[in-house]
């Protein structure tokens, strides 16, 4: 018979709606209530430190071309001693959605995100951080990690001074 | 004939309560359906705006009375200005007829609680529930939009099928009080409620006041989902709120008429008859919207199926076993 079959899921549509209205609302009630993000959530990028306390970006422009939003913006500068850095960092936090591709393209590690989501601004021109916003004093998420001890040719240590790296082979030595 | 001022001063306070209660009532059942509409979807609802969210209707008030009044160009001036009085007008005037109470004495006077007791009170209530259905067919034809339209013309088709299966549907009531007169009605039920002899005239009645009311499953002259806001898609302020307070006093009124006609009115037991009568009117209003929760939306050629095939059919084999019964019965 169609028609109980009909009334019958009516019924139990009416049955299981009814039972949702004594159901506890799974609401969080946001600005008194809030919930603790995980360590690893990605919202406001920060610029971090190597363990020595020297910039880790390179100004390589990678994570401006990872953007797809296209909200980041430097100038790449090199020190006296070889070492590159940005002249000036620059991320638009109106127009950055968080997707965290930046993170993922920097070979250095030093564009990182934090659980920091809470920063809406009155005015927009303050959503938009310069270096001296982003940077930190810390290395964020990887404590012992230093771009230049691995891969620095030449810049802040002699060639083949860095950790697990051999000395230069003599190209022009007879000994194999 | 001549009338004792007490009588007229008695008349105008009842108006006048009447008024008051209904239109309160109007703006906190749309406070209480959202707040069920939420709990159903396991949500909180409201609770901003006072303790629980109780001033939440007085905020929507000073909303939609703040905002733009916008008329469309190419708009037929008047008519889209008359609309939404057209679609709250007749919801109001129904509450006339209905007797929500027992009859008090008040300084030596019997005191009808009902604003007029007519001898056609069931006609009138036929007759001004179709002319509600003028707000919704003129404000969208007066808009000059499509949505609109189209949700004016859904209107029209829904009025066509459910006013005739809603008129049928009563024409059992009529049978068994003999009488179109509201407060009789009433009186006829005292014994035992008419729900138990004609529960099939008041599941028909039940489905076509939820068609009258533009209610889910038969919200089609609204249908947010395709027209936008179908009939009022380009009102905005408090005309809009008009539209609205007129739908929700009709779920008023004919949750009322539903008990009037079907579940004895202001008959039962234990409750005074007033606190009785308000009880079956929120029920009907909280079925409305459980209902409201639960189901999908019809498809427009289903709802003319139902109506037209199943409904007005089933509505007549009623009245023919109703009236075979009365005659056998003697």
């Amino acid at each position: 018979m169609k028609i109980v079959s009909d009334m019958t899921a009516l019924l139990t549509g009416m049955w299981i709606t009814w039972q949702h209205i004594f159901r506890r609302p799974v609401t969080i009630q946001y600005p008194e209530e809030k919930r603790t993000p995980y360590p690893r959530y990605r919202a406001r990028i920060v610029l971090t430190r190597d363990p020595d306390g020297g910039e880790r970006c390179v100004a390589c422009q990678l994570c401006s071309a990872a953007c797809p939003v296209d909200c980041i913006s430097m100038q790449s500068a090199e020190a006296a001693d070889g070492r590159r850095y940005a002249a000036w960092f620059r991320i638009n936090f109106s127009r950055c959605i968080f997707c965290g591709l930046c993170a993922e393209a920097c070979p250095t590690l030093a564009i990182q995100m934090t659980p920091d989501f809470e920063i809406c601004k009155r005015d927009i021109m303050e959503l938009l951080y310069e270096k001296e916003d982003l940077l930190i004093d810390g290395c964020g998420k990887s404590h012992d990690y230093n771009f230049y001890r691995h891969a620095g040719i030449g810049v802040t240590q002699p060639r083949g001074a860095g950790p697990k790296e051999k000395p230069p082979v003599d190209v022009r030595g007879l000994l194999p | 004939m001549i009338y004792d001022p007490l009588d007229i001063a008695l008349m105008l306070a009842k108006i006048a309560l009447v008024f008051f209660v209904i239109l309160t009532l109007a703006a906190y059942l749309v406070f209480a359906e959202r707040k069920v509409l939420a709990w159903i979807q396991d949500r909180k609802g409201p609770n901003r705006v006072g303790p629980f969210g109780l001033l939440q209707p007085l905020a929507d008030l000073i909303k939609l009375l703040t905002k733009e009044d916008f008329r469309p160009i190419g708009a037929d001036k008047w008519l889209f200005y008359l609309a939404p009085a057209m679609a709250a007008i007749p919801a109001i005037m129904i509450f006339a007829v209905i007797p929500f109470g027992a009859p008090l004495r008040l300084f030596g006077h019997t005191v009808q609680l009902q604003v007029a007791d007519l001898h056609v009170g069931l006609l009138l209530f036929v007759a001004l529930s179709s002319l509600a259905v003028y707000g919704v067919a003129l404000g969208g034809w007066a808009s000059n939009s499509k949505y609109a339209l189209l949700g004016s013309i859904r209107g029209l088709a829904q009025l066509l099928s459910y006013e005739l299966s809603m008129g049928l549907s009563l024409v059992p009531v009529v049978m068994l009080a003999r009488s179109f007169r509201l407060s009789d009605i009433v009186a006829a039920q005292a014994g035992c409620w008419f729900i138990v002899y004609q529960p099939l005239a008041f599941m028909i009645f039940l489905i076509s006041i939820a068609a009258e009311c533009k209610r889910i499953p038969f919200d089609l002259p609204e249908a947010e989902g395709e027209l936008v806001a179908g009939f009022h898609t380009e009102y905005s302020g408090m005309r809009f709120g008009l539209f609205f307070v007129g739908e929700y006093l009709n779920i008023i009124a004919l949750g009322g008429l539903a008990a009037t006609f079907f579940l004895g009115g202001w008959h039962g037991p234990l409750l005074p008859p007033v606190v009785c009568f308000s009880v079956k009117v929120l029920a009907f209003a909280f079925l409305f919207i459980w209902i409201r929760g639960t189901l999908p939306r019809l498809r427009y050629d289903q709802l003319m199926h139902f109506g037209w095939k199943i409904l007005t059919p089933l509505a007549l084999l009623n009245i023919l076993v109703t009236a075979w019964w009365l005659v056998l019965r003697g």
